[in-house]
């Protein structure tokens, strides 16, 4: 799979470390309800379809990407840097 | 003698001979050759016996495809096993070996098999080994190893050379037919970054099966334009490759075998990054499955064709060629040039035009059909069956058949695309594929050279549209100018349904027509199934000279139409690769990479013991000469810290410089402690969760600046922590003012430990390094021996430590400089080992404590955990049920007598318990000898931990036997009061 960085263009999906579903993003306040809590932690959706990730360029940038991923194709639909959306 | 090797002709070098070895013998062959085209140029055809019928087999085809001529090629570790014959380059010195049969390739004890034959049908090993359950290992399955397979594999480590490449390019070409030459050729000329590969080591495909290559004008037009390419340097012409795997992307993967007569040969392993993609991997001719169609001595027309055109080589002197395609007729033609006497030609479709069947002066059988070819170890004739069921025995030792031509599909296939069944053409084409794939030649339609180039040149120009670059001119060959004959229409024949003889369908599995009926008739229906059943194409052929006659067959059964019978999966890789080559170059010692810490060449120097921690190899322990036992070395070092003063390079701990205005802010959200107050020029421990509320990592953290902090991490976890930051700043608070940046391999960090450190350590800098000016958890940057570096007053062992860094340049120098510095005090180096003592007799924690299933709590650090603030970790630490009082926290374990030892991972009972899960009161994570204490001491995890401090457990290991009495202590085993530390 290659992945477009958009600091260092494309590149193989080898380079990058792959965290997850990009709802980690959305981390509760802490004086949340621990069912939200456990629901951020713990479950994740398994679409098929698009889906958006995170995946960090470990050996690039270094920066952690947003990458929304087609799971059914595999097609990279954007890749957008995290801070930017966080 | 090369007995069958025509006297002129074909594309080997006549002035270089190769000599190389068959089953022990020797023979000669030519520079050009492969080892079929030299072992058939010797009159040898018998390659092999069949895997489970152990029946004789000959060579069947000239290309990958190859089901039988599979050989053990090399010895010792260097032997290959099931290596093609017809893929192999000639080099001299090459051993081959046949395979499969004992005692010898003409006498095969096993061929008794055959005569079982009727048992040894679809599901055979299902059925028939069913009980005794235990009879299963012991017996039948060693029995049906030895009976039933392959080549062997050499036992040994793998001596070769892998290497891994990266390629990116404009367009990739996989194959270098007509179609594939004339793509890469114009994707040259007009400037693109072209890769081009082929599996064979003579690039040019179908037109190197042209009669007299060098003399006709495609063969004249190929050469130079195979000139061009590898003289242009923007186009890599890599000959022997593989194309093996497409993947998301698409990248795609290629194993390129070694060039013969390297002196140094390498396997490549290649992932190619094109922009535009051109397939043109050209089609596989079919055979025709009917009765006794595996004797040596039947094989594809167009194979036959190859060896006497190409290698000027008979694969026989009689032949009957069967073929239902126009192109059998013109393979039939080849043969008869070459001086091979075509005694009949057995088409099965009728009306032929003369003008096609008067290419071959031999008896013309339309309408007719092979039924049987007959022999033992060699073909000796081939029953002919007319449609009025008129018999006709022709004598032959070779037997050519053509059965229609299958594009070569599967990489199209690996993405999941299905191909579907064109019944004109009658073959599986390929779906279109995204990602700037197109296709060109056979695999795109072509029936013929001329169309096959001009395929190319529109593939290529099309490429270079969407590539928008301007298309050169080229020229290509007129080509069809021998060929004004109108093609007749191919007539699928997949099978030869009179057949009474064993018809086999799969030849490198043995599947005959019969097994395939029998699956059908046993309710196996789909395709998936009957293939498993029957393990029809799941030879290392992958069935490609098998799987469309198996179905065809199934179709016929179910009286469906090819087009919904389906297809099997195609997967990757398309060609066996060894495990080696993935791997590449991380083999042996350089599966990852080694890292050395600054000291390392000093530490070599002093004879240190080395021991892999993670990447890096740190030195273990410094024997003397006299110590025999390393626990003597060990002891030695920790007494030396504990009573005078040592040295240990602690440059392997993760390293973080954060810089900026919320920094603080930062820092208080990822550790569970406070850290806004904490002043410039002091350091503090830091504790760091996961958000799950388990316990991440730990170490010291100091703050050198108002808005600069250096973070420090255990050896393990420097890259995760690192990364952690990143996350929890660009994914959770991109609003901070904060930068990172990971300083690990930028720092020689010493330790300096011991009551005498002081003294040395002022030896080394000007900077005042008084209790008063550099306290307890005090950090300062400060020129050591002239050298800007910092000090920070740390201890890892519990005595007034420092530790000293400096550029990890000076690392070496300054290990000299430390040892010299404290010679007067007696200092020493110490090892990994000994600072595994010393901070388990101090209770500090480290990688076994911090395993994932501890949380701050159990650590005992619960009320280090800030209520004031929120931090990664928080919430979910506080869930009731990691809170309660049976959960295990961290003690101190002794053995109750110097003599007796216990080692980490005992689990701790109540000494009158039972030893059963019911009764597991904790385990021991971390477990030393301490010459200090003078037992053997550990920490661990403990229930009721308050409740039996003090008391004596049992810590049993059923697995080593242990089973020994131990006392629950505090976790500080030396100085629990700090004195030492604050000196």
């Amino acid at each position: 799979m290659i992945i477009p960085c958009p600091y260092c263009g494309r590149r193989h999906s080898s380079e990058f470390s792959y965290l997850g579903d990009a709802s980690l993003m959305r981390r509760p306040d802490f004086e949340a309800s621990e069912e939200m809590w456990s629901d951020y932690i713990y479950l994740r959706d398994n679409r098929a379809g698009n889906h958006k990730e995170l995946w960090r360029h470990s050996f690039g940038c270094g920066a952690w990407l947003i990458v929304e991923r087609n799971t059914v194709t595999h097609d990279v639909l954007s890749v957008v840097p995290a801070k930017d959306q966080s | 003698m090369q007995v069958r090797r025509c006297p002129a002709g074909g594309l080997i070098d006549r002035a270089s001979p190769v000599r190389f070895s068959f089953d022990g013998k020797e023979y000669e062959g030519f520079r050009g050759d492969t080892l079929a085209s030299a072992l058939l140029a010797n009159g040898i055809n018998l390659m092999g016996r069949s895997f489970k019928y152990h029946r004789p087999r000959g060579v069947f085809t000239a290309d990958s495809s190859e089901p039988n001529a599979l050989m053990e090629i090399g010895s010792g570790a260097h032997r290959d096993p099931n290596v093609k014959a017809t893929m192999e380059e000639l080099v001299d010195g090459l051993e081959a070996r046949s395979q499969n049969r004992w005692p010898s390739l003409a006498f095969d004890v096993m061929a008794v098999n055959g005569l079982l034959s009727p048992i040894f049908t679809a599901g055979f090993y299902y059925k028939t080994f069913m009980w005794p359950k235990s009879f299963w290992e012991k017996v039948y399955e060693p029995v049906i190893r030895r009976a039933a397979g392959l080549g062997r594999l050499s036992d040994e480590p793998d001596p070769r050379t892998y290497e891994r490449r990266h390629i990116h390019c404009d367009i990739l070409v996989v194959g270098a037919g007509p179609a594939g030459l004339a793509a890469a050729l114009l994707g040259a000329r007009s400037g693109a970054r072209v890769v081009l590969a082929d599996e064979d080591f003579h690039l040019g495909g179908s037109l190197l099966n042209l009669r007299n290559y060098k003399q006709t004008e495609e063969g004249a037009w190929a050469d130079a334009a195979i000139a061009e390419l590898n003289n242009t340097p923007k186009v890599t012409v890599l000959p022997k490759t593989a194309v093996f795997g497409l993947y998301d992307g698409p990248v795609f993967a290629a194993l390129q075998r070694p060039q013969a007569a390297s002196k140094n040969p390498v396997t490549f392993y290649w992932k190619i990054f094109p922009k535009q993609t051109i397939l043109a991997t050209g089609a596989s001719e079919r055979g025709v499955v009917f009765g006794g169609n595996d004797k040596p001595g039947v094989m594809l027309a167009s194979a036959a064709q190859t060896y006497v055109n190409r290698f000027a080589t008979k694969p026989g002197r009689r032949s009957v060629v069967f073929t239902s395609t126009d192109d059998g007729w013109y393979s039939a033609a080849a043969l008869e040039k070459a001086g091979i006497l075509v005694a009949a030609v057995v088409d099965p479709r009728e009306g032929l035009s003369p003008a096609l069947t008067g290419t071959v002066d031999a008896e013309c059988f339309q309408g007719a059909v092979v039924e049987k070819a007959r022999g033992g170890r060699h073909l000796q004739d081939a029953i002919i069956t007319a449609e009025n069921g008129k018999k006709t025995t022709v004598q032959c030792d070779l037997l050519a058949v053509s059965g229609g031509w299958s594009p070569n599909i599967g990489l199209t296939c690996h993405l999941g695309a299905k191909p579907s069944w064109d019944s004109a053409r009658s073959a599986f084409m390929p779906a279109k594929l995204p990602g700037g794939i197109a296709y060109a030649g056979a695999l795109e339609g072509s029936v013929s050279t001329g169309t096959a180039l001009k395929s190319g040149l529109e593939a290529a120009q099309k490429a270079l549209d969407l590539l928008e670059m301007h298309s050169a001119e080229i020229k290509i060959p007129t080509a069809e100018k021998n060929l004004n004959i109108s093609r007749s229409a191919d007539m699928p024949l997949w099978r030869v349904r009179s057949a009474k003889e064993k018809a086999f369908v799969d030849l490198q599995h043995d599947v005959v027509a019969t097994d395939i009926s029998q699956a059908n008739r046993e309710g196996f229906r789909s395709v998936e199934h009957v293939k498993r059943y029957t393990t029809l194409g799941m030879a290392t052929d992958q069935g490609r000279t098998s799987n469309l006659n198996g179905l065809a067959i199934l179709a016929d059964e179910n009286n469906m139409p090819m087009s919904s019978i389906g297809l099997t999966t195609y997967r990757p890789p398309y060609v066996p690769v060894a495990v080696g080559a993935f791997a590449g170059e991380n083999a042996g010692l350089d599966f990852r990479p080694k890292r050395l810490p600054p000291s390392h060449r000093w530490a070599e120097r002093q004879g240190a013991v080395f021991v892999e921690a993670g990447d890096w190899l740190r030195a273990q322990y410094f024997p003397k000469t006299e110590e025999k036992h390393w626990r003597q070395s060990v002891d030695r070092e920790v007494t030396a810290v504990r009573t005078k003063v040592g040295f240990s390079d602690v440059s392997t701990l993760g390293k973080i410089d954060i810089f900026g205005p919320d920094a603080s802010v930062l820092l208080e959200r990822v550790y569970i402690n406070a850290w806004r107050k904490l002043a410039v020029g002091k350091a503090r421990y830091g504790l760091m969760l996961r958000d799950d509320g388990f316990a991440m990592d730990d170490g010291t953290t100091a703050r050198m600046a108002e808005d600069h902090y250096v973070m420090t991490t255990t050896t393990a976890k420097a890259g995760p922590v690192f990364q952690h930051l990143k996350f929890c700043h660009e994914c959770l608070w991109s609003d901070l003012n904060v930068a990172f940046v990971s300083s690990t391999d930028q720092w020689a960090q010493y330790a300096l430990a011991g009551p005498k450190s002081r003294d040395v350590l002022q030896r080394l800098t000007d900077h005042d390094v008084s209790n008063e000016a550099l306290p307890y958890m005090g950090a300062t940057a400060a020129s050591i021996l002239g050298v800007e570096g910092r000090i920070f007053r740390l201890s890892f062992s519990g005595e007034l430590a420092y530790e000293i860094a400096v550029p990890a340049r000076y690392g070496e120098e300054f290990a000299e400089a430390i040892m010299d510095a404290g010679a007067a005090e007696g200092i020493e180096p110490y090892g990994t080992e000994a600072l595994g003592v010393l901070r388990i007799e101090k209770g500090h924690l480290a990688g076994p404590e911090l395993n994932g299933q501890t949380t701050a709590q159990d650590l005992g650090m619960g009320r280090m955990m800030s209520k004031k603030k929120d931090f990664i970790g928080r919430k979910m630490a506080l869930r009731s049920y990691l809170n309660a009082p049976d959960r295990a926290s961290l003690v101190g374990i002794r053995a109750s007598d110097p003599s007796i030892s216990f080692e980490a991972g005992v689990h701790l009972f109540a000494p009158d318990a039972p030893v059963d899960p019911a009764h597991d009161l904790g385990y021991v994570t971390s477990a030393v000898f301490s010459p200090t204490v003078d037992a053997t001491i550990g920490l661990g995890f403990l229930s009721h931990a308050e409740e039996y401090s003090g008391r004596l457990l049992r810590a049993v290991d059923p697995l080593r036997g242990t089973n020994v009495s131990v006392e629950v202590c505090s976790p500080h085993f030396v100085d629990p009061d700090g004195e030492r530390l604050r000196a």
